[in-house]
């Protein structure tokens, strides 16, 4: 599959741009309107990490779709998209230290230490800030076969994202279920082809 | 009669804030003056301010009805308030059993009729580290067991929500042990502080609120505040809570508020109010010390969490 040079670099990659920074306005806009609820912080911090969450799946969708449909182009997006979900990551970060922590460092520290899910959670930023910083093209060709090693990476930084879910859900495990699910696909494609073919 | 009139036609309103800070403020002088207001609604009708309320400012009606957790209709905070429509609330019926000289079938009309209403303005502290100041309308725990007359042998007091299969779509899956259970010590159920709360803002409890008739314990996380009574028995020993069973290292029997035992999920050292920016401190038992810390003085509160 191919889509006409022009076309995907105009007008494709373009839309996907926009829609991805949709959800931040929708954000944005809901705080300004005060229509996010009768707890808006709580939903900003909460949405902004449903959607780090999401696009940083659909990163690790890219490759199998690939070479599913033999479109070579898909690869050309994986930066982008990847891009957005450590965006959006970086918001649901400064979400949390701003509306829930006000930006108190030793509650944050005591949070860290005291909370699995914050600590795994704030162990895949770290880890994620890496692999954002070298997604340029001179890092790329600068590091040769170890960007490859490092941006290996993304599997357990996605895992340790699933696992921030699934313990900050009080008892109503079905949302994080969901992630773990599609997340469990994605990996066994991988394991499937390194080990089975 | 004209004044008392008008009060009661802004009872039956919609009850929008400048109509109940008018209508409490009509309340005290009442009061004042010993006029006893007679209105026609009987469950959200208050009759005095209580010493025990807060000044605090109240948190908005529409937060309080659209901000809940009532699992039996949905975990989402919004569920309950689009599903709770078709719980059935009338009839109502209390089933009293256990350790009492007066078990039976009651129906809340009655329980209702023998009991004085008032006004209570409670701080409402989740363990999810949320908080409101609601304006609630009920009568004492205590009124009520007196009446049924425990023995000796009742040292707690345990309570159930209806289970209702067809009308609670929350229930289809098992995320609690249904029938949602809570229970009390015999003095916590007895403190003047714990209250049946029959009524929100001068109106009857909503549907997602815990119609017709719920516990409210303010110095306990609000799942202590269990809705939807249908069912009090009295017992020897302690009653397992539905919390408890789901999740017993986090959630235990007593369930202070208290700043000092930390949650995993959740630090308590401070609340966010609904409807301010800022989060508050939390206090110990919710503020509601004075009335409340000596029923603790003896135990670990660190253990008995």
């Amino acid at each position: 599959m191919k889509i006409p040079e022009m076309i995907f670099n105009r007008v494709f990659r373009p839309i996907l741009f926009v829609l991805l920074v949709l959800p931040a306005l929708y954000y944005a806009w809901g705080f300004w309107q005060d229509n996010l609820g009768a707890n808006p912080l709580e939903a900003i911090i909460r949405g902004l990490g449903d959607w780090a969450l999401r696009i940083l799946l659909l990163t690790l969708l890219i490759s199998p779709l690939r070479r599913l449909l033999n479109w070579t182009q898909l690869l050309r997006m994986r930066r982008m998209l990847g891009l957005y979900a450590y965006f959006y990551v970086v918001l649901h970060l400064i979400g949390y230290l701003w509306f829930d922590q006000f930006f108190d460092w030793s509650e944050i520290w005591f949070d860290i230490l005291e909370r699995p899910f914050i600590t795994v959670g704030m162990i895949s930023v770290v880890l994620l800030t890496p692999l954002a910083i070298t997604s340029t093209k001179g890092f790329i060709r600068r590091l040769g076969k170890r960007w490859k090693r490092l941006h290996t990476l993304i599997y357990p930084i996605s895992m340790l994202a699933v696992l921030h879910f699934w313990w900050m859900a009080k008892l109503d495990k079905s949302e994080p279920l969901i992630y773990a699910v599609l997340l469990s696909i994605l990996l066994a494609e991988r394991l499937f082809r390194k080990y089975v073919k | 009669m004209l004044i008392l009139d008008s009060n009661k036609i802004s009872e039956n309103e919609v009850t929008d804030r400048a109509v109940y800070d008018n209508r409490r403020k009509f309340m005290k002088t009442a009061a004042g003056i010993g006029i006893v207001a007679v209105s026609g609604l009987p469950l959200g009708q208050a009759q005095a301010k209580s010493n025990y309320s807060t000044e605090e400012k109240k948190t908005d009606f529409k937060d309080i009805s659209t901000y809940c957790n009532f699992y039996e209709f949905g975990t989402g905070k919004s569920d309950p308030a689009q599903n709770a429509h078709s719980l059935m609330t009338s009839p109502w019926d209390v089933v009293v059993e256990g350790e009492c000289a007066n078990p039976g079938k009651y129906n809340l009309e009655d329980i209702i009729k023998q009991v004085s209403l008032e006004e209570r303005i409670y701080r409402f502290r989740c363990v999810e580290g949320w908080s409101m100041v609601i304006p609630w309308m009920g009568f004492p725990l205590a009124e009520l067991i007196k009446r049924m007359e425990p023995t000796s042998k009742a040292k707690y007091v345990y309570f159930e929500t209806l289970l209702d299969r067809k009308n609670m779509p929350g229930v289809a899956r098992p995320v609690l042990d249904w029938p949602y259970a809570e229970g009390l010590r015999m003095d916590e159920a007895m403190n003047p502080l714990t209250l049946m709360g029959t009524g929100i803002y001068g109106k009857d409890l909503l549907n997602q609120n815990g119609a017709p008739l719920r516990l409210v314990v303010p110095w306990k996380y609000g799942f202590k505040s269990i809705k939807s009574i249908v069912k009090i028995r009295f017992t020897e020993t302690q009653p397992s809570t539905s919390w408890q069973k789901a999740n017993k290292n986090e959630y235990g029997f007593y369930s202070n508020v208290n700043p000092e035992v930390s949650h995993p999920r959740w630090s308590q050292r401070r609340e966010r109010r609904i409807g301010q920016f800022k989060k508050i401190k939390t206090q110990k038992f919710n503020g509601y010390a004075e009335q409340v810390a000596s029923m603790y003085s003896e135990m670990d509160l660190k253990k008995f969490f």
